[in-house]
């Protein structure tokens, strides 16, 4: 499975939304309907799921889908 | 402002003998036991293997799938009942306003649930793996929290925590805060959802619950000579409280009145209760003399009643020093436990329910289990068979670990 297709699973698992809205520029809290609590959450499946660690600052960064996986890509190319 | 007059306009149910109302009455009123052998985890280590369980429940029926992951069963189940006796009052179409709308709900545990599944993922995968979700699923004020959000109630809002009296203390102090003007109308009542390894094998360790695991269905028996403890069991009851003028003025379907209520603690035992049931006795004549009647008027008890060796001759004994010998042996006495097992924090709602309904359809449920009566155990208590009778005024009791005693007098309008 792509990368694309695994964080879109996680998202459509954890935010309960439509494969069809997780769309690249998809914000997380205004489109996505994701609170504070949700996203905590969110980075932690991602990080299981990937097996790496986000930092909090790193995190404060990752607003949109797009965000995450270009973040997942660079996180890739560094390891 | 103290002499309004509170009544019951709606009225949810959602436990192990039914999942609405009606269904939990005729199940009461037929004497169908909800109590099985537990499924919701593996019993075998257990000494008590038998529960009330809500059958076949599927959470996505009732809520979405987001909503499901953010809750914990007790929450559910809350929000369930409380659908159905808000939708039974008709407030929602009358043009409430919703900061005239209140949400008490007690529950004796709350999320235990998810207080051991989060604490299993701290010991298995480090604390920093706890979900965020984990506090506010947990915490026992989520319940009334989460019902608020769900029917829009932006009014007094707040958790009842007494043990099995949680429910009974939910509604007693609705009653007193529409009497003082905090609201309009308020959601009151309780919810449990304590079938997990710790909180029944904590009940286990205490020796409080029946062991009569090959005959679940007569195993929580009220009163009988027989009785070994109660069975755990899980649900939600919830009323709607409103000031009788305002559920007149909109012409609502007022199904009975909450006169008066008494809170009493025994101040002796932890779980034992008082010599004497001195405190039980106390919250009983409280709550008839706040009603302004007189213990003559007594027409029913609906008992705590829950199976133990403890409670039962206590009870009976309190009830005897409340209404005297005479009066005592005269009314019928009833444990609705013998079919719903100890639904804990929601007891005392499904109780008031049960209670508001014997007597507005002039039937006393009966205590369905009861084979042969404890010689401590003496009145009437309605055995096997539900009796027709023509009700006024009626009272529900509901005693806490802790020595919590609430008494709710009940009148019919």
């Amino acid at each position: 499975m792509s990368l694309e297709n695994r964080v879109s699973e996680i998202i459509v698992n954890k935010l309960g939304v439509k494969p069809e809205e997780v769309k690249p520029e998809a914000d997380f809290q205004t489109d996505l309907g994701a609170d504070s609590l949700d996203l905590v959450e969110l980075m932690m499946d991602f990080e299981d799921s990937f097996g790496l660690k986000i930092t909090d600052e790193e995190a404060s960064e990752l607003r949109t889908v797009g965000d995450v996986i270009g973040f997942l890509e660079k996180k890739d190319l560094e390891a | 402002m103290v002499n309004k007059r509170i009544v019951l306009t709606g009225m949810g149910a959602f436990t192990p003998i039914g999942k609405t109302v009606f269904e939990c009455w005729d199940s009461a009123v037929a004497g169908r036991s909800g109590i099985r052998r537990i499924t919701l985890l593996d019993p075998s280590p257990f000494s008590s293997k038998i529960a009330g369980e809500v059958k076949d429940y599927d959470p996505s029926e009732y809520l979405d799938r987001r909503l499901v992951r953010r809750t914990d069963r007790f929450t559910q189940l809350a929000i369930i009942a409380a659908r159905e006796a808000y939708g039974q009052s008709g407030l929602a179409d009358s043009g409430m306003d919703p900061t005239r709308l209140g949400t008490i709900i007690g529950s004796g545990i709350g999320g235990i649930e998810t207080l051991e599944r989060d604490h299993r993922t701290a010991l298995e995968r480090g604390p920093d793996r706890i979900s965020p979700f984990f506090c506010p699923m947990m915490i026992s004020n989520m319940a009334c929290g989460r019902v608020a959000i769900d029917l829009n109630a932006k009014g007094i809002n707040y958790a009842t925590v007494t043990a099995c009296a949680s429910s009974g203390h939910a509604i007693a102090t609705a009653v007193d805060a529409i009497r003082l003007g905090h609201a309009d109308a308020i959601i009151a009542g309780g919810t449990e959802a304590p079938i997990t390894m710790m909180g029944l094998g904590g009940f286990c360790a205490m020796k409080a619950l029946s062991t009569r695991n090959d005959d679940p269905q007569t195993a929580s028996r009220p009163f009988d000579k027989d009785r070994d403890g109660f069975v755990i069991a899980e649900g939600a009851a919830m009323v709607v409280l409103e000031d009788y003028e305002h559920a007149r003025e909109r012409g609502a379907d007022i199904m009975a009145e909450v006169s008066a209520c008494g809170m009493t603690c025994d101040a002796h035992h932890i779980t034992a209760p008082a010599e004497g049931a001195e405190g039980c006795a106390r919250s009983m004549m409280l709550a008839v003399e706040r009603a302004g009647r007189t213990l003559e008027d007594v027409d029913y008890i609906n008992a705590h009643g829950t199976s133990t060796r403890l409670n039962d001759p206590s009870e009976t004994e309190a009830i005897k020093t409340a209404l005297g010998e005479t009066m005592a042996y005269g009314i019928p006495v009833s444990s609705t436990k013998s079919v719903t097992g100890h639904l804990l924090g929601a007891a005392g709602a499904m109780e008031l329910i049960f209670t508001a309904l014997a007597i507005k359809e002039g039937i006393v449920p009966p205590t369905a289990t009861l084979q042969e009566p404890d010689e401590e155990c003496d009145l009437d208590y309605v055995q096997g068979e539900a009796r027709e009778a023509d009700l006024q005024f009626a009272l529900s009791n509901s005693l806490g670990f802790g020595g919590h005693n609430v008494t709710i007098a009940v009148s019919r309008v």
